[in-house]
């Protein structure tokens, strides 16, 4: 029970991108077609919910305060390397999952192009790892908030996608077309999203 | 394609304008404009109530205070024309109830009209029909004593960025109305909670039963006085327009005989309200809380039957494929028990419910479409 209520809330309570507003450039430039955003939503859901329990396991049994214990160094603390260590975790699973990509799903790969080598960039991403350190998640609290933060993620670009699709046919200002109705848009959405805020499970 | 020339029986209106040479032909007479009309024609019953039961309720609570009028300009207006504050008398009652609503119309309606005036002048345009449906909606909604610059506020921004910067009605996917009304609700959250706003006396509080479910459950409601009936009625305290659900019947009966309604998302919510509900008295046990309130309870609190039945089926929000329709109102159904009763800081979910259904709209008709093709090809492909 309590894993579906933190997968809830890291989907749609604290979604990463309508309510923490992260990952915004890839959000705002990959959201012209639904099949496009569901391709870079389930990328991102994948390198998310990989990298959050990596992450995880690293900072437990390495970084962490007393973590090298078990290699005979109880009083090191490699914590100012968090950082630099989990965006070179998410940097690997980026490339790693470019190579599959590219091997297997050619067609997504080149929509995707230069959005791709991003997401490695993608602030919901780090984020992701930087709220599972600050909330001092286990290792199953990760995972779950890695799969819910990521499917949070994809779920609201998707969204995003559809509402733009439908609304080829509006008629909207010279002065807004592009990148200004899609902060109007996201803004609208993540009002709605307000919906979710205190919503107590269980 | 050039028009041919107006056959006869144009005249005794059963033709479009235009008629086509080639097919396909479209044959409807109505247009944009007709169908808004047939909206406004669906709001006026809970108009009409809205009014006598807002004075109403400021009588009881007059009475109850040992106050023989109503304060502020309003007290002296109505006293200056001899009006009593006598509840059982339906004029009194309307002309109070007036009192409060037609000043926040007014106001909505000239704040949006000019919102909508700047647009097309501004874009040389012309003005997108559809406004006084806007603000019908809108004003119905609000709690009689919402100072009148919030709801100009709203309107405003539900005009504005609901609508507007889409283009006018038709080219938007947020209800602009509910846009407005959201706006208000989070930027002037004091003004929407509490028991002190619903009834239109200063100084006040007279708990709604959807406010009391919250706080004990059944046993609550019951000491509220407020019986099955009155709530159905409309009879109880509550925004102008939503508490009878009599007249949301009434209104949508009409809508949906008109064709401009689509019966599906209404069985929708419906179907989604009260599965949720069962789900969620069997998962809790019988403690005392709102879960505890019977689906029939559930049904005529709060602005379920208003806004399931005049926002929700919003032809230009909502859902557009009938499977999608079906999911679209089960989904409003759903999130309207959920927020109602999960969620502690939103004593009513209704209005938020629709807005993330509006939001979510276009991606099920997608899912819908997408499923339609895979389905097709399989058979024929």
């Amino acid at each position: 029970m309590s894993s579906l209520r933190l997968f809830v809330e890291a989907a749609f309570v604290e979604n990463l991108a309508l309510s923490f507003f992260l990952g915004m450039c890839t959000f705002l430039a990959v959201s012209r077609k639904v099949e496009t955003a569901i391709g870079v939503g389930i990328a991102v859901l994948v390198v998310q919910a990989i990298t959050v329990p990596v992450n995880n396991l690293i900072r437990h049994y390495l970084l962490a305060e007393g973590a090298l214990a078990w290699a005979g160094f109880p009083e090191v603390d490699l914590g100012f390397l968090g950082l630099i260590t989990y965006i070179g975790v998410i940097a690997a699973m980026v490339q790693i999952l470019e190579l599959v990509l590219d091997r297997h799903f050619p067609r997504l790969f080149s929509t995707l192009g230069v959005f791709l080598p991003l997401i490695t960039v993608n602030c919901a991403i780090l984020g992701g790892s930087l709220f599972m350190v600050e909330r001092n998640y286990t290792f199953s609290a990760s995972v779950v908030y890695g799969l819910g933060s990521g499917f949070g993620w994809a779920f609201a670009i998707a969204t995003l996608a559809a509402i733009r699709e439908k609304l080829d046919y509006s008629d909207v200002p010279a002065g807004l077309r592009g990148l200004g109705i899609n902060f109007v848009i996201v803004g609208l959405m993540s009002l709605a999203f307000l919906a979710f805020s205190g919503l107590r499970l269980g | 394609m050039s028009a041919n020339p107006r056959p006869q029986h144009a005249e005794q209106g059963y033709l479009a304008r235009a008629a086509t040479a080639r097919a396909p032909h479209v044959r409807q007479r109505e247009d944009l404009a007709g169908v808004l009309r047939h909206v406004l024609v669906a709001l006026a019953p809970c108009l009409l109530v809205g009014l006598y039961n807002t004075g109403y309720q400021a009588n009881l609570a007059l009475a109850q205070l040992g106050l023989g009028t109503t304060t502020g300009w309003r007290g002296s207006l109505l006293n200056t024309f001899g009006v009593g504050f006598d509840a059982g008398s339906t004029l009194d009652c309307v002309l109070l109830g007036a009192a409060y609503f037609v000043p926040l119309f007014a106001v909505s309606a000239l704040t949006g009209a000019a919102c909508e005036r700047a647009f097309a002048l501004l874009r040389d345009r012309r003005p997108s029909p559809g406004l006084a449906v806007t603000v019908t909606l809108f004003s119905l909604s609000l709690p009689p004593t919402l100072p009148v610059w919030q709801a100009a506020l709203g309107i405003a921004f539900g005009v504005v960025v609901g609508r507007e910067v889409f283009g006018g009605t038709g080219k938007n996917f947020l209800n602009p109305a509910l846009v407005g009304l959201v706006f208000v609700y989070f930027a002037y959250p004091l003004a929407f909670k509490g028991a002190g706003v619903w009834t239109a006396v200063d100084g006040f509080t007279g708990a709604t039963a959807l406010g009391a479910a919250a706080l004990g459950g059944m046993g609550a409601v019951e000491a509220t006085g407020v019986t099955w009936l009155e709530s159905f009625l409309g009879l109880v305290p509550g925004s102008f327009g939503e508490t009878s659900t009599l007249a949301c019947l009434v209104g949508g009966a009409y809508l949906v005989l008109r064709r401009i309604a689509s019966w599906r998302i209404l069985v929708g919510a419906t179907l989604g309200l009260v599965g949720t509900l069962f789900l969620l008295q069997l998962a809790q046990g019988p403690a005392p809380s709102a879960t505890q309130v019977p689906w029939f309870w559930h049904l005529t609190l709060g602005s379920f039957a208003f806004g399931v039945t005049f926002m929700a089926t919003d032809p230009v929000s909502a859902a557009q494929t009938n499977a999608g329709r079906w999911i679209y109102g089960f989904l409003i159904g759903f999130l309207v028990i959920v927020i109602r009763l999960q969620s502690p800081v939103h004593p009513e979910g209704v209005m938020l419910a629709i807005l993330l259904g509006n939001v979510f709209a276009p991606l099920i008709d997608y899912a819908v479409v997408r499923r339609d093709i895979r389905r097709r090809k399989r058979r024929h492909g």
